[in-house]
């Protein structure tokens, strides 16, 4: 005899930029889907949707995360920030200023998923965490400087098909420069 | 995709309990591979377990200088460990080197082990492969192959394993520990992934329903001298074409101890024993490094458009070799 079918559905509820969702999904919705199909917060885009391109990226509790292969039944009790709860109020993070002062982008589409990857990388950094562009891991040669390799290669997750990866990189460099300086 | 069932697994028994009641039953890590997986078809679980919350997510001391490494850590906080990056750097390097910072936060040790292949044939569910559906050809080998194996290679299937971390692995010995229904076991990682034969469908010598609870490095002295470097089509962000870890202890210019293992070029992380073998005892130069990489290199049956892959290899090898060796005489 086999094993008695599961439920395909569950009631689930998502804490999205701080607010409560509840909401019954499919099991095989992804994050993303649940993002802009059913909770209208359509700031986060789709591209390859196989985890190929960066443009989904959203924070799962604090953590960069790509939401077309994150199931959004596994998201539940997790906090999840996405490109619409950066912002304080009418004040944009850091990282939206710069993106904006510095022609970050062309078209647009790949521009929230850069951003919340800028805002992670920048803590990633200021966490101590290496990189494949870092020479020494080893923690006993201190925290590489990011430079605009580090930059590049932190970021090499979130591809941007107008090319507008100069402008990508002085933007991230502004805001963490902004940030390590307000510390 | 098929509908299924999902559950969250609180503690390792109810999660082995529950895929060892249902045969269709799949462990979720990350889901990076996965679900990936399941939107192509290529996998139809019932339902999926949720492994996240499992208390297997830390790092810790064990032995004499060794770690023990939780299945659910994530490939970043493992590359981020003060203690990996101590003693294993090559193991932080190659972890850093694969997929992208968003998919190391999402990813897990276990998940990484257990990751399939990314030869398009087997990705692709409208294609024959032996290794999706046992019997039904292998295209690769008169096909598309140019990043498939030239080492342990069969008739059957060409296919090469794509983690970096399990190269990095590979070299420092490591155990795998799972638990199943009937209790624990341990794998040494050397007998992790089985030989291809004719019967590449079947990939690992975990039994069936086995969760991965961790990953034990037994210390190693050597490790702390240790790189680990990638060759790929693009900069960053893309899956090797051959890849080599590696650790050297040299004393008056002679090598004492050496650990070598290659990347992309075979069914499972590739430990370069031969290549060790020549190489202990052996002056700590290029002609000795080159003579290792050849004796490792000489059981290579390259296919028509991979056979760059030796030379790579052999290049690579001298050069990581060359490197770890000028760093040791500073
Ligand atoms: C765009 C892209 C680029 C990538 N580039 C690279 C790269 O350059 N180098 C590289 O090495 N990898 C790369 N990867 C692969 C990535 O490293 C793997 O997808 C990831 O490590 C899998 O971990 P996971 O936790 O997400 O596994 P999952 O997708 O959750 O699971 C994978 C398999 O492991 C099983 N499983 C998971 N946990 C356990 C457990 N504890 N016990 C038993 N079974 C378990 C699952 O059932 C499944 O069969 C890339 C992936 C993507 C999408
Ligand atoms: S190489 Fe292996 S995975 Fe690829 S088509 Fe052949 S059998 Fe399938
Ligand atoms: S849409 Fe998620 S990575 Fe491309
Ligand atoms: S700005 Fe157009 S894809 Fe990046």
């Amino acid at each position: 005899m086999g094993p008695a079918p599961a439920p395909t559905h569950s009631a689930i509820t998502l804490q999205v930029n701080g607010e409560k969702y509840t909401l019954s999904v499919d099991h095989r919705t992804t994050l993303l889907d649940a993002l802009r199909e059913r909770l209208d917060l359509t700031g986060t885009k789709k591209g390859c949707d196989q985890g190929q391109c960066g443009a989904c990226t959203v924070l799962l509790d604090g953590r960069r995360a790509v939401s077309c292969l994150q199931l959004a039944v596994a998201a539940e009790g997790r906090e999840i920030t996405t490109i619409e709860g950066l912002a304080d109020g009418e004040r944009l993070h850091p990282v939206q200023q710069a993106f904006l002062d510095l022609d970050g982008y062309q078209c647009g589409y790949c521009t929230p998923g850069q951003i919340c990857s800028a805002v992670a990388v920048i803590e990633e950094h200021a966490a101590g965490w290496p990189s494949a562009a870092t020479d020494d891991v080893r923690p006993e040669a201190g925290v590489p400087e990011l430079t605009a390799e580090e930059i590049r290669e932190r970021m090499s997750g979130n591809l941007c098909r107008c090319g507008a990866y100069v402008s990508i990189v002085q933007a991230v460099a502004r805001a963490a420069g902004a940030e390590e300086a307000a510390v | 995709m098929r509908e299924f069932g999902y559950h969250r697994a609180a503690d390792v028994s109810g999660a082995v309990a529950l895929l060892a009641a249902d045969p269709d039953a799949r462990f979720l890590g990350g889901g990076t591979n996965l679900v990936d997986l399941m939107k192509t078809g290529v996998e139809r679980p019932a339902r999926l377990v949720d492994v996240r919350d499992l208390p297997l997510d830390r790092i810790e001391p064990a032995g004499d200088g060794g770690l023990r490494i939780g299945a659910t850590v994530t490939n970043s906080e493992l590359a981020a460990h003060p203690e990996v990056r101590r003693r294993y750097p090559a193991l932080a390097q190659a972890v850093l080197a694969g997929a992208s910072g968003q998919l190391r936060n999402m990813a897990t040790v276990g998940g990484n082990l257990l990751q399939r292949t990314r030869c398009g044939y087997f990705t692709d569910a409208s294609k024959p492969c032996n290794k999706r559906v046992p019997g039904s050809g292998c295209p690769a080998i008169e096909g598309v192959h140019h990043n498939h194996a030239v080492l342990g290679a069969s008739a059957h299937c060409v296919a090469v394993h794509p983690s970096d971390m399990g190269v990095a692995l590979a070299a420092f010995d490591a155990v795998v520990s799972y638990e199943t229904a009937d209790g624990p076991g341990a794998l040494p990682l050397a007998d992790f992934y089985l030989p291809v034969g004719d019967t590449p469908h079947r990939e690992t010598a975990l039994p069936p329903g086995a969760l991965i609870t961790g990953v034990t490095l037994p210390p190693a002295p050597v490790a702390a001298r240790s790189r680990y470097r990638k060759v790929r089509e693009r900069a960053s962000y893309a899956f090797a074409i051959g890849s080599v870890a590696a650790a050297l202890d040299v004393a008056d210019g002679v090598v004492r101890e050496v650990r070598l293992a290659f990347g992309a070029v075979a069914s499972r992380p590739w430990r370069a024993r031969a290549a060790e073998r020549a190489l202990t005892g052996a002056p700590a130069d290029a002609d000795a490094f080159a003579a290792a990489a050849d004796a490792e290199l000489s059981a290579a049956r390259p296919l028509p458009d991979n056979a760059y892959k030796v030379t790579l290899m052999r290049n690579l090898t001298v050069a990581v070799l060359t490197e770890l060796a000028e760093e040791a005489a500073r």
